[in-house]
């Protein structure tokens, strides 16, 4: 179905980005049976973030939108995630310190 | 084009003479336009952009439920790596492979639809439904199997002399372990609510593309049930490793 695609086609990347992203799936399993004592968790959030920045940019069109009040709201809805966990985690992180 | 079933008011209906409004510049303009907007562009831009506040909307409301995760994980890792370890990896592994070819059918379906190839865009609708039933049928053998193992949190609950990972000798306290089950089931049932919504959204899609409305001048809620569909994807990406991979390593 690709076969006739005409040069500003944006099939290509769509089926780059499905690659990565399945290739990220893959990766992640693996990483998970290696011993990377504090790392196996980072590792799984950083490939887990990369896919997701990946979808957000290229299939949602976050990318290529003209509207940069999209952008706004994308990058403020992260912004408010990473408050509300990043004061979560940091109060409940230090409680035992004394 | 058959422009009189448009669920909007359109620029050339009795509704909204765009004669008036506009004068003789504008007669010729497309007739999917609405008037209150300037161009196609910016009439498309102000739908996504309203889509993307619910999805921030969204972020908060799965957000809250990450963080007591995050939380619990901390306090009870131990025993969340035990619970975690029970189970099926490769299902969860399966489901999102899944949910990515998933997501790329959808966005086939948009470019199908932005390029009026009618054809692929009711193939890729009904491929996209296919991996979302997928989805929910290895989602449902897992929770059978959590039912069969009395891992489901209430007055059944059983997580006797599980071993937690990578500590010899030590077991988890199923009180712990409950949390985590609780917050599986939350967190993978408000997705898996998610996937059924997304369903009976890209059924109406599926008909309505029967139905030939869709052109390349208003395809709107295929692009914005598509949007819907990838954030859904987005959720799981997170929620796999977090819920089934905590200490796996032999």
């Amino acid at each position: 179905m690709s076969a006739h695609t005409s040069a500003k086609s944006p099939l290509k990347g769509y089926f780059a980005v499905w690659i990565i992203l399945l290739m990220g799936t893959g990766l992640t399993v693996y990483a998970a049976t290696l011993d990377l004592a504090p790392y196996n968790a980072a590792i799984a959030l950083g490939i887990a973030t990369i896919k997701a920045t990946l979808v957000a940019l290229f299939f949602m069109h976050v990318y290529h939108a003209s509207e940069k009040l999209t952008k706004l709201v994308v990058i403020s809805a992260i912004f408010f995630l990473l408050l509300l966990l990043g004061l979560t985690m940091s109060d409940y992180a230090t409680r035992l310190w004394s | 084009m058959r422009l009189t079933k448009r669920r909007y008011p359109l620029a050339d209906s009795s509704l909204t003479p765009v004669h008036e409004h506009h004068g003789e510049a504008f007669a010729a303009h497309n007739p999917a336009l609405l008037h209150h907007f300037a161009t196609e562009e910016q009439q498309r831009d102000s739908a996504s952009l309203g889509m993307w506040v619910f999805l921030a909307t969204e972020v908060m409301f799965f957000g809250g439920l990450f963080c007591a995760y995050l939380v619990y994980r901390r306090w009870y890792f131990g025993d969340f790596a035990a619970a975690s370890k029970s189970i099926d990896m490769w299902a969860g592994a399966i489901n999102t492979a899944v949910l990515i070819c998933s997501s790329l059918t959808v966005v086939l379906a948009v470019w199908a639809a932005q390029t009026a190839r009618k054809a692929l865009l009711v193939g890729m609708l009904i491929l996209t439904m296919l991996f979302g039933l997928a989805f929910l049928g290895i989602k449902s053998k897992e929770y059978y199997d959590k039912f069969e193992e009395h891992h489901v949190p209430g007055a059944s609950f059983s997580f006797e002399h599980v071993p937690i990972p990578n500590h010899p000798g030590e077991y988890a306290v199923p009180r712990h372990a409950e949390i985590f089950f609780s917050l599986y089931f939350v967190m993978t049932g408000l997705h898996a609510l998610h996937m059924i919504i997304g369903l009976g959204i890209f059924s109406w899609l599926l008909w309505t593309a029967i139905k030939s409305r869709f052109t390349p001048e208003w395809h709107t809620p295929v692009e914005i049930g598509g949007l819907y569909w990838h954030f859904v994807d987005i959720v799981w990406i997170y929620l796999f490793p977090l819920l089934y991979l905590i200490d796996r390593h032999p």
